[in-house]
């Protein structure tokens, strides 16, 4: 216990990042069923029109930045070292306080379902109510007096430290921490779309922070950077989430699209088609995403001009997206292609995420745009990419790379069960709600009249949504089944190319026994060039020494949610309890002796 | 030319099979904007179409054609192809080129500007109800508006409070009304008959709540309309429970937020001079009729989630009731 609590090691903190991460995803996924269950009929009266609000508020700041965000991020604590011939990450004692913020961030936002009472809000649950776009200036405390915004944009601006930290802490990793002879144009695609999406994690944060500075400033110290009376404007806020809102959608894409562009690899025998265009077109994604935020805004009225432009530069993004497709299919073809759960996933993948990609093309049009924003059409283009697209691409990961976290395989027969029925779910939850959206139903409703039109195609979504749920539970059960029953997974279960099939499963505490030299992009395949390199021996040659572990990234990071628990309880003593836990957590580990 | 092109999307044609009428579709214009809107989302349509049906074509050739098969030789280890990396990189710059066009030719026509001749209305959407201001003529509506079939309209939206989206689909796309900035729409209907619309934009509790309706009147049902509209409020004959109710109203919290002409000048609340013409009560939620009127009267809050119009204190009583709604309705 104390070993997990003090961990420093990045597969420990890869470990405890899946399953928070995972209890998240779980939380969100009730969420969603519940709002499912609201929208069977028509007139659905099963929650409040308040707390329906919450639940897509919360539903979609879940997924975001609880689930999706962090079990990515459980694949670049656990892999992206092993894939670099690393012991560790950079900054291993910043790594564990990256996940204690994390984890007490998403406890501190969900803390809003259940502590009404303490606020005197007549109701249990206070959690926010904004949506996960939070425009101002419904959330100034004019319009929105709790406490729900307030968990949200305190939540938010401490889970974006731990995004900050970990951001720095995986591109120092990726840039000095190669094994030797590893060039950049060697490192693998995923570990590649690892370094872009840091890079996109970096620069997007501090602006959402700003943005929420402003808000926190309005709200608490009556500040008006919000709000048009004051000469100022809501439209303001638009520009700054956005402007973090959409390199924010590829960070949540870039590391499935890494995942996918691994696994295709492996499972077709055939080297990644077009490795040099896949990463570079990864980078001018990564570019490219910062000039198109205002396609979120095309109904705002920007004029004519900014609307061209922006329409413009969002269609231009389409253009090295498409080009990774295509690299993707030309891999499989002629390859060798064995049909593993992971690959299903990873072909499933690119089977949705081009729906999602080409519904995507006509928001970027601001004329159809005007008739689809806000509608379900556009709540269907966002499920097309992150779920059909990003859950799908990190499940490819998650039965690829399980047996290396844990050491043996899952089954295969309750993967394909559960990969089938994920995929028909989400074709019938996520499918109409294009039509819903055209025949005039906007998203954000707790509510539709029978007139719509829309009942028949809403209880079939529904019905969608309870078969991902059976999925999901299908995918606990081998989750489970695994510990006891899962086949042992041995060095390598798939003849991957990269060095952490190298080493054993799930790896020793240092990784290597002898950091590998590498000569190729494919170390451990034989190609027309070279043959497979040798695998470490299996004891070190020599004592490796291992870094104990330490208790202070976790203090540091409980000052922050000590922190925030001030204005939220506007409770002054709290703020000084929260900067001395803080202060304390910092001083300690900084001068924590080297050999603990 | 039919009147809604139906075979224009196969989305269209799939929706033939589930019914309908569809009040609120994108699918089915009924003005010069939203045709121009579904033209260019018909084109893109098809585009994305073909591109979809080639790619997962490609993909599930592959898939089938190179599975795995006992004795197959070891694939050829090939790292990448120029050419083709060229092709396909033009491949779709050139399909986005006719999405693109088309797109920044309908951006500019339909940028907002209305003929010089065109009906200006004012329109601001407060949580949660649309007010409706005709500069031109005068008069001040709330939640049903009516247009002249074949003039053209300009809309200047704005918002009393917090951001809302003002959104008729058969008649065109949506804009968000913003406190602090005007947009504009500018579409001429086609066809005479009553739409529906509501607010897009994430607005609070009610937003699933503030609906509207737009009524195409023909040119002299409008002149009919606007005649009525302008005139004073009725006034209840004595003796009667409406000059009963006139009196409840006076004396009660109504005036503070809503305007009666010569009566109150509330202006937080919709304007009620002629609310007995309009059809539905609290933002398009319900029929304009007795019984919603008295629980609307009596509990709005209930019938909608944190409607400003909170229970009165102290409570109305029935007969009070009975005599504002006989008020309210005879206000044509």
């Amino acid at each position: 216990m104390k070993s997990w609590l003090t961990t420093t090691d990045h597969k420990r903190i890869g470990l405890l990042y899946f399953f928070t991460a995972f209890a998240f995803f779980l939380i969100g996924g009730i969420e969603a069923l519940v709002i499912r269950a609201q929208l069977a009929q028509p007139n659905g009266h099963l929650v409040t029109a308040e707390t329906y609000n919450q639940l897509f508020t919360m539903h979609g700041t879940t997924m975001v930045f609880l689930a999706l965000m962090p079990l990515s991020a459980s694949f670049f604590n656990y892999i992206v070292p092993l894939q670099i011939g690393a012991r560790d990450v950079a900054f291993p004692r910043l790594n564990a306080f990256s996940y204690w913020v994390f984890l007490l961030g998403g406890l501190f936002l969900n803390a809003s379902w259940l502590v009404g009472p303490l606020f005197h809000a007549g109701t249990l649950n206070v959690a926010p109510d904004g949506g996960w776009f939070g425009y101002a200036n419904l959330t100034e405390r004019q319009f929105s007096p709790g406490p729900n915004i307030d968990f949200w944009l305190l939540g938010l601006q401490i889970l974006g430290i731990s995004s900050l930290a970990a951001g720095f802490n995986f591109i120092v990793t990726i840039l000095n921490l190669r094994a030797p002879g590893m060039r950049m144009m060697r490192v693998p695609a995923f570990t590649w779309m690892t370094l872009v999406t840091q890079f996109l994690v970096i620069t997007a944060f501090p602006v959402i922070t700003v943005g929420l500075a402003f808000l926190m400033f309005d709200r608490f110290f009556g500040t008006h950077f919000y709000v048009h009376e004051a000469g100022a404007t809501p439209i303001l806020w638009q520009h700054l989430f956005w402007l973090f809102g959409h390199p924010e959608v590829y960070i949540l894409i870039l590391p499935a699209m890494g995942i996918v562009s691994d696994v295709l690899p492996t499972f077709a025998r055939k080297p990644l088609f077009g490795y040099t265009v896949v990463v570079y077109s990864g980078v001018l994604i990564g570019f490219m995403g910062w000039g198109v935020w205002s396609h979120h805004m095309f109904s705002v009225g920007l004029g004519p001009i900014a609307d061209s432009v922006f329409s413009a530069t969002t269609m231009l993004i389409a253009v090295p997206t498409g080009v990774k497709i295509f690299n993707w299919i030309a891999t499989l073809w002629g390859g060798d292609i064995r049909g593993t759960t992971a690959l299903h996933f990873a072909v499933g993948f690119i089977a949705m995420f081009i729906i999602g990609g080409l519904s995507g093309v006509t928001h970027a049009s601001p004329p159809a745009d005007l008739q689809q924003t806000d509608t379900y059409y556009v709540v269907a283009h966002i499920h097309y990419v992150l779920f059909g697209g990003t859950i799908m691409g990190l499940f490819a990961g998650i039965y690829y790379w399980w047996p290396k976290m844990t050491g043996r395989l899952l089954s295969e027969t309750l993967g394909k069960w559960h990969f089938w029925l994920q995929f028909i779910g989400m074709n019938l939850a996520f499918f109409p709600m294009h039509f819903i959206g055209l025949l005039g139903m906007p998203r954000r409703v707790y509510t539709y009249p029978p007139e719509l039109g829309v009942a028949d195609l809403n209880l079939l979504s529904t019905i969608g949504a309870f078969l991902i749920a059976l999925s999901i539970s299908v995918f606990l059960v081998n989750l489970l089944r695994t510990r006891t029953h899962g086949q042992r997974a041995g060095n390598d279960p798939w003849g991957g190319a990269t060095l952490e099939w190298s080493i054993a499963s799930p790896p020793p505490v240092y990784n290597f026994s002898v950091i590998p030299t590498v000569a190729n992009r494919l170390p451990r395949w034989k190609t027309e060039h070279h043959e497979p390199m040798r695998d470490p021996p299996t004891t070190p040659p020599a004592p490796i020494h291992v870094p104990g572990g330490s208790w202070w990234p976790m203090l540091a990071a409980l000052g922050l949610p000590i922190l925030a628990l001030a204005p939220l309880t506007r409770t002054l003593w709290l703020a000084f309890v929260g900067a001395a836990v803080l202060l304390a957590g910092i001083y300690l580990w900084a001068f924590e002796p080297f050999e603990a | 030319m039919s009147r809604y092109r139906w075979w224009s999307t196969p989305a269209a044609l799939f929706l033939l099979g589930c019914g309908g009428p569809f009040p609120q579709s994108t699918l089915h214009p009924h003005s010069d904007f939203a045709r121009a809107t579904d033209v260019l989302f018909t084109g893109i349509f098809w585009w994305a179409a073909a591109v979809f049906v080639v790619v997962e074509a490609l993909l599930l050739v592959a898939l089938v054609r190179f599975r795995h098969r006992e004795g197959r030789p070891a694939p050829k280890p090939t790292h990448g192809h120029t050419l083709m990396e060229i092709a396909w990189t033009l491949a779709p710059a050139a399909i986005l080129v006719f999405v693109a066009v088309p797109t920044v030719r309908t951006i500019f026509a339909t940028a907002g500007e209305a003929p010089a001749d065109a009906l200006k209305v004012d329109v601001i959407g407060h949580q949660w109800w649309w007010e409706f201001r005709y500069q031109e003529l005068g008069l001040v509506t709330a939640n049903e508006l009516h247009v002249p079939l074949g003039r053209a309209v300009q809309l200047s939206i704005t918002s009393a409070d917090v951001i809302h989206s003002f959104w008729i689909p058969p008649l065109g796309g949506k804009r968000d009304a913003i406190p602090g900035h005007v947009t504009r729409i500018a579409f001429r209907p086609d066809r005479v008959g009553e739409y529906t619309g509501q607010c897009a934009e994430f607005c609070g509790a009610s937003h699933a709540n503030m609906r509207l309706r737009v009524v195409v009147d023909s040119d002299s049902a409008f002149g009919r309309w606007a005649t009525v509209q302008l005139a004073g409020p009725a006034a209840p004959a004595s003796g009667t429970a409406a000059e009963r109710g006139k009196a409840v109203f006076a004396r009660s919290a109504c005036i503070g937020c809503h305007t009666i002409r010569g009566v109150s000048p509330g202006v937080i609340g919709p304007n009620l001079t002629h609310v007995g013409s309009r059809t539905t009560i609290a933002s398009g939620l319900f029929p304009n009729d007795s019984a919603h009127l008295a629980r609307w009267i009596a509990d709005a809050p209930s019938l909608k989630p944190g409607s400003l119009m909170t229970r009165m204190q102290p409570p109305l009583t029935d007969a009070d009731i009975a005599a504002l709604v006989a008020y309210l309705q005879s206000l044509q």
